[in-house]
């Protein structure tokens, strides 16, 4: 593909960690502090707020994740600082503590005692002091291997399989062959081709241990299920596109993993990889919940190939779509970054359209904003385990 | 020009590049040696969607990928759709 790794002009955190955007996030830390959120961005030009449905009254792994989720979104690398505001100092204390050990700016507000609107005041300062600091840092020098990528598709249809899920996979393992890191997971959405993906991990360990995440997601899917589960799996449009079976879909899925490529372990929702190479991830194959959790465990880069054209962004990883539907890419082309539908006519090879998305990887990399980005696409939906206390 | 693609030349459908139109003669590439196969279609076969390259009888099993994709719910003749209406997921 390319001889030397590409260079790109990134953002070095205080950790060392490459960004490849440069965020000041005002992080809700839960559902009822989201007006106070909204309420800095309003007054401060330039920051992101994030507000989501959660944080009250979770407990067990559904809390935990909830923490995980939370610090690491704080913590990804495409943020240079962030404002947290949750309803009361506890927990609010503990997402600052947790963003803060990356030694990111970040500072928390709490609005009992004081009210909305001297929080929103006391945090519109703050955002005020991140987003002038935060304009002025400067991109440097890095290299593509630092960029942590992630890839997942969605609305996929036959030509997912045909071209751009193997689009992304000459991509995934170009990344593992020059020492990147990348991670790709849609646990229900590798059933019927759960015996292929076991067989690339890297060790026999790590293979029993998807084998586990797996099992138990598919043992969750089958108590809780009152059909087949043909109406939500494939989805209504991967029918429109011709996809009929879970088991065509996974096949479709899995191309994205590429070819000569290893994983080297399993991680559970939205913890960050312990090393380089490529790694797999527990989540739902929901579009936004799953890239939510990826931007959560470091991610700063997403690859996501469509068939059926599925519009999300991430607020703070951006979207690369990639599609080989012609229809797609001709009725949806404010959507698509990169059309690769000519592999289906054979005027283009896979080799060719690898190329086609490294290079605008690194121009993505570099500041170029993709579909999702420019049209307001921020979808930032996290994911609950179960019901609340 | 080829109407349709076939990942594995031990598959029993292929999948259309185009849009297919009942009673045209189409022809196909496998991906993994280039071979060139030639059907029938006798119905529509939208962009995307599966043809059958073989007769499939009820209780057989679609081949994709080299893969089992699911059963036959319903007898298909060669050169027909093959979609919900004639193939089931073996799961869940």
């Amino acid at each position: 593909m390319m001889e030397k790794i590409p260079k790109i002009r990134g953002y070095r955190r205080q950790n060392g960690r490459v960004g490849i955007r440069n965020h000041v996030v005002v992080l809700s830390v839960d559902d009822i502090s989201n007006a106070a959120c909204e309420g800095v961005a309003r007054v401060i030009q330039g920051v992101l707020p994030l507000p989501h449905a959660y944080g009250r009254l979770q407990f067990g792994e559904d809390l935990e994740l909830f923490f995980r989720t939370m610090i690491g979104t704080g913590s990804n690398p495409n943020v240079a600082a962030a404002v947290v505001i949750g309803i009361e100092p506890g927990w609010t204390g503990r997402i600052v503590e947790g963003i803060a050990s990356t030694g990111k700016p970040v500072a928390g507000f709490s609005i009992e005692r004081s009210g909305d609107l001297k929080i929103i005041h006391e945090a519109s300062r703050k955002a005020l002091e991140y987003v002038q600091g935060a304009s002025e840092l400067a991109r440097e020098e890095c290299s593509l291997d630092e960029v942590y990528v992630s890839v997942k598709c969605g609305e996929s249809d036959t030509t997912t399989g045909l071209a751009s899920c193997p689009t992304v996979g000459h991509v995934v393992d170009y990344l593992v062959e020059i020492g990147g890191t990348a991670s790709f997971g849609e646990t229900t959405e590798l059933t019927g081709a759960e015996h292929i993906v076991k067989k690339r991990a890297a060790t026999p360990e790590v293979g029993e241990a998807f084998m586990k995440m797996w099992t138990d997601y598919n043992d969750f899917i089958n108590r809780h299920k009152t059909d087949d589960l043909s109406e939500s799996q494939p989805t209504k449009g991967n029918i429109r596109g011709g996809l009929t079976t879970i088991e065509e879909k996974a096949m479709g899925n899995i191309q994205k993993i590429g070819k000569s490529s290893r994983y080297v372990g399993v991680l559970k929702p939205a913890l960050a990889p312990s090393g380089k190479g490529l790694w797999f991830m527990d989540t739902s194959s929901a579009a936004a919940e799953a890239v939510t959790l990826w931007a959560a465990s470091g991610a700063v880069l997403h690859l996501f190939p469509t068939g059926q054209g599925n519009v999300i962004g991430n607020p703070i990883e951006p979207v690369i779509k990639i599609s080989g539907n012609p229809l797609t890419c001709s009725t949806m082309s404010e959507h698509i970054d990169l059309d690769v539908s000519s592999i289906l006519t054979g005027e283009m090879t896979l080799e060719q359209a690898g190329g086609e998305l490294l290079n605008l990887m690194v121009r993505t990399c570099n500041g170029r904003l993709t579909a999702a980005e420019a049209l307001g696409h921020r979808e930032f939906v996290m994911t609950k385990l179960y019901r609340s206390a | 020009m080829r109407q349709f693609l076939v990942h594995d030349t031990r598959d029993n459908v292929g999948v259309a590049v185009v849009d297919i139109e009942p009673g045209q003669a189409v022809a196909g590439a496998a991906l993994d040696n280039g071979q060139i196969l030639h059907v029938t279609a006798s119905q529509a076969i939208p962009l995307g969607h599966k043809i059958a390259l073989k007769d499939l009888k009820l209780g057989g099993t679609v081949i994709k990928y080299g893969e089992d994709i699911g059963k036959v719910v319903a007898n298909i003749r060669t050169g027909e759709h093959v979609h919900v209406h004639n193939l089931k997921t073996k799961r869940w």
